[in-house]
């Protein structure tokens, strides 16, 4: 298909989205990502039954800490999308890409670098 | 077990305020059974308030420290030795874990990340329902092993009230009628003839409306 997505998203591989906790989405920002979306497989194609659908909870909550802690929970999403189809694949990064360019960087960015400076 | 919630982080935040380093203690016991102040609740609010003091331009350092229990001596003093280095230490565990806390850290702020709720039951996955009130006295054996003081809106002792309908409380249609409930289990104990039995005036000075209470077993001591 030689499709291609912007090259600001960096993949981690899980086993199943079900594995993706609250604590690790926190981290990803933590360090200073702008954006994070979860990826699962369609609802109701999990190999592991619920894994994708839990994974929605746990990202609906991570939102609602995240607006609390002012970062913002329109930086994070859930996707569903087959294994197979590549071209929503690129879609949707595309999306996420352009979402969190028009909201700037992590607002914890500035303070991450001036630490990483002293 | 205790049921706790966790407070709104800007409320916490609120506490520690003019802290930089603040201690943040989970306990292992009830409030991680119920996702409130265990390991896992303590990391996650440490990400969160770091992240929240760094938006603002303010370093926070949060050291985690997760006990075994925060209700009893030993395992309090596990922070002995490090709670000095801290301006604040903030107890995910409930309310008893947090006093106990600050009663043996007596020139430490302690503050508390959860809100304690009722002691009660995990009814299915991330739903809890109270189902004691610690009154003192347990008559659960002449209500079919359910409690009317906790279950019923008007703890009635001989219930239920005109407010009962179809089996539901008048406070809550959602709410089931303990004393429905209390019917509906004697009938299928056999045990309907229980009903008759009125239930003799409670002593209530075993409860809260007798002060703050306390047990001593002198054969432990």
């Amino acid at each position: 298909m030689r499709l291609t997505y912007p090259d600001s998203i960096r993949i981690i591989r899980l086993p199943c989205t079900g594995k993706v906790d609250v604590i690790h989405i926190m981290k990803a920002f933590q360090k200073g990502a702008d954006g994070v979306y979860v990826v699962g497989c369609l609802e109701g194609e999990c190999h592991f039954l619920t894994g994708n659908l839990r994974a929605r909870k746990r990202v609906e909550y991570t939102k609602s800490l995240l607006d609390e802690i002012g970062i913002g929970g329109e930086r994070l999403e859930m996707y569903n999308i087959a294994a197979s189809d590549g071209p929503r694949f690129a879609e949707v990064a595309k999306e996420m890409h352009e979402r969190i360019m028009a909201l700037g960087p992590n607002p914890i960015r500035g303070a991450l670098k001036r630490k990483k400076a002293a | 077990m205790i049921v706790a919630e966790r407070k709104p982080i800007e409320e916490i935040m609120g506490f520690i305020r003019d802290c930089k380093r603040v201690l943040l203690v989970g306990c292992n016991e009830c409030v991680t059974v119920c996702y409130a102040g265990g390991k896992k609740e303590v990391e996650i609010l440490a990400s969160a308030l770091t992240m929240a003091f760094m938006k603002e331009g303010r370093e926070l350092e949060v050291k985690e420290v997760t006990l075994e229990r925060q209700c009893d001596h030993e395992y309090l003093e596990e922070i002995r030795k490090i709670i000095d280095e801290y301006d604040a230490v903030i107890s995910l565990a409930c309310g008893v874990g947090v006093q106990f806390l600050a009663e043996k850290y007596f020139r430490t702020p302690v503050f508390p990340g959860v809100n304690t709720l009722f002691m009660g039951v995990t009814e299915e996955r991330g739903v809890w329902a109270e189902r004691c009130q610690g009154c003192g006295q347990c008559i659960l054996s002449q209500t079919a092993g359910i409690c009317p003081v906790s279950r019923c809106a008007k703890r009635l002792l001989n219930g239920p009230c005109g407010g009962s309908t179809r089996g539901k409380c008048e406070i809550n249609p959602e709410l089931d009628c303990a004393w429905q409930l209390i019917i509906d289990r004697l009938k299928e104990l056999g045990r309907l003839e229980d009903y008759e039995t009125l239930i003799p005036i409670k002593d209530w000075s075993t409860e809260r409306a007798g002060g703050p209470r306390k047990l001593v077993r002198e054969d432990l001591q």
